[in-house]
């Protein structure tokens, strides 16, 4: 819906801007397996969830990644870079339709559209996970990070196994 | 032989057409995980033979009216709760044309209807409804003599064991409990204690690999501390941890049971040198995921059921899963993960149980190495050249407490060959 442009909706534009770059460095680090640097996007207390749209839908919690606060996302981090045996891969993530959607106290309420699309040594690119963000943005000095990133996944059947985060 | 080098070739005598079992039941051919003719006598001799079922469990279908989608083996079926509380399991596919009409994940309802041409069946898969069934005018429609009693749709026999639902194709088949025998029966009351679940969610997945795999990859505590690095970086589990690793009769059904000790485990200089991938251990930043509240009378604080054909029964620490194997044709299953807690769990321990679900399924530390290693397993069984593999660690006649050993797997192929008339 097209709004006028009062104060707030100013805001939210800016916001939206500083969150779609946001977005696009987040992207990268995810593209190059960075997940230590991955990490650096939350609060110390975020919560980060992937969870199956119809699991969503249907009011239960279970996740594909349930991270209470960034120790447990540090400890994935580790896990993956350290102890985890997978096939060499390519990622691509796409992030869009970015907005913001709210202004509440020092929060910004947000929300994106991703795809994770995973390429594998001799096979046809092919898409991992699509699916929505809902986020909420605070400012840390200057610094806009993640307080929530929320992943609903449509591709609810998983094709084999999610490796790296989205 | 080759006369230049003096060297035998290592590809002697392939056996494409040779459907013959290796004599040596340490040998498994690679044609079992491959070969649709052998897919198809499965759908006969295990999905629809003398076995029961798993489709899923109780806390999946709570009040009357519920329902879920399932499988009896690749077959689709709908699991229903009726009125009166009574489970009914039943092919989803219409009587009439052979649509599968349930499309939801799960739901609730009093009747289903095929969206094609509207017939319709009550929670118990009786046709209960066709329209125009006098056809119109005088004219058309059903044969006088149609039975509507006849039409339902195909029903399987359901047996429920501390909230798990079974399902067969067989008429006179044995218990439940008869089925799973005195040993896995044990282990199986242990975990489905008769306390009330409640369903945390589902998780769905493919995998590009035989489903007989998955049950071997349950049944193989050699690969535990090789391949998930995880457990021993952090302390979960150990070669040395005290463990036991019982069969059924048959050798069909395993489990896989192990106890963490209390504090971090001591990990002995010989498994180090044996374990390529050892670590020193690591301490968690945030230790909680591993936490353990002990919630069962039960010894073992880790157990990995697997109840052939296609049910995998998990607890491992304070998760609580069931895995449905869906074959897909020899190349491929779906897997359809059950989690769940216990139905007087607190808000905190809800979330404890989430927090560690993260070990766990398709994006969990130890699935994500089982799914890949079998992935590379069944390109390894399908495109290489033939060959038989190997089952030869342990004794078949070892104490149950012996850990670097193939038994189970050399016992459920026992049972496999034996039913499948190979
Ligand atoms: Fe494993």
């Amino acid at each position: 819906m097209l709004t006028d442009i009062g104060d707030e909706s100013k805001a939210l534009r800016e916001h939206r801007l500083n969150i779609e770059e946001f977005n696009y460095a987040y992207a990268e680090t995810l593209d190059a397996m960075d997940v230590d640097e991955w990490v650096e996007y939350f609060t110390e207390d975020a919560f980060y969830h992937v969870i199956a749209r119809d699991n969503a839908e249907s009011g239960l919690p279970l996740g594909l990644i349930y991270c209470e606060g960034k120790a447990m996302m540090k400890d994935r981090a580790y896990a993956l870079l350290n102890t985890e045996m997978f096939a060499p891969r390519y990622l691509h993530l796409s992030i869009s339709n970015t907005r913001a959607l709210e202004i509440r106290g020092g929060e910004i309420l947000a929300s994106a559209n991703y795809t994770l699309v995973e390429t594998r040594v001799e096979e046809a690119s092919r898409i991992q996970q699509v699916g929505k963000y809902r986020d909420i943005f605070v400012y840390e000095g200057r610094r806009l990070l993640l307080k929530e990133r929320i992943c609903t996944y449509d591709s609810v059947m998983v094709d084999n196994c999610l490796v790296f985060p989205v | 032989m080759d006369e230049k080098n003096g060297q035998k070739s290592g590809f002697d005598n392939q056996q494409w057409f040779n459907r013959a079992w290796p004599d040596d039941d340490t040998r498994i051919p690679d044609w079992i995980y491959t070969d649709q003719d052998v897919y198809e006598r499965e759908l006969e001799k295990i999905f629809l033979g003398r076995h029961w079922n798993y489709v899923g469990m109780e806390c999946e279908v709570p009040e009357p009216g519920n329902y879920i989608r399932s499988y009896v083996g690749p077959f689709p079926v709908v699991v229903t709760r009726d009125m009166e509380g009574i489970l009914h399991v039943f092919e989803n596919r219409c009587a009439h044309r052979g649509v599968e009409f349930c499309r939801e994940y799960r739901g609730t309802a009093n009747s289903f209807i095929c969206p094609y041409h509207n017939w319709t069946y009550d929670l118990e898969g009786n046709l209960s409804a066709v329209p125009f069934r006098r056809g119109l005018g005088g004219r058309g429609g059903l044969p006088p003599d149609f039975d509507m009693a006849k039409f339902g749709l195909r029903r399987f026999s359901v047996a429920t064991r501390g909230g798990v639902i079974f399902a067969t194709a067989c008429a006179d088949m044995e218990s439940i409990e008869q089925y799973l025998g005195p040993e896995i029966r044990k282990e199986f009351d242990a975990t489905f204690d008769g306390t009330e679940f409640k369903l945390l969610g589902v998780h769905r997945n493919i995998l590009p690999s035989n489903w007989k795999l998955y049950q071997e990859n349950l049944k193989d505590p050699y690969h535990a501390t090789l391949l998930h690095t995880y457990l021993t970086t952090f302390g979960l589990f150990v070669s040395s941890n005290e463990s036991k690793i019982p069969t059924d009769e048959s050798g069909r059904h395993g489990g896989l049971l192990s106890r963490r000790p209390d504090g971090r485990p001591d990990v002995s200089k010989e498994e180090q040198a044996n374990m390529q991938a050892f670590k020193e251990t690591m301490k968690l930043n945030d230790p909680r995921v591993l936490t353990y509240f002990p919630e069962t009378d039960s010894k073992w604080s880790g157990s990995v059921l697997t109840i052939f054909p296609t049910l995998t029964a998990l607890r491992q620490t304070n998760i609580l899963n069931t895995r449905l194997l869906v074959p897909r044709g020899p190349n491929e299953f779906m897997m359809l993960w059950t989690v769940f807690g216990r139905a007087d769990d607190d808000d905190e321990m809800t979330r404890h149980r989430l927090r560690q679900n993260n070990i766990f399924g398709p994006a969990g530390f130890l699935g994500i190495e089982d799914n890949e290693a079998l992935r590379f397993l069944q390109e390894g069984l399908g495109k290489a050249i033939p060959r038989e593999g190997l089952a030869l660690l342990g004794k078949d006649d070892e104490p149950d407490d012996t850990i670097i050993t193939e038994r189970a797997i050399r016992g459920m192929y026992r049972y496999y060959r034996d039913v499948m008339e190979f």
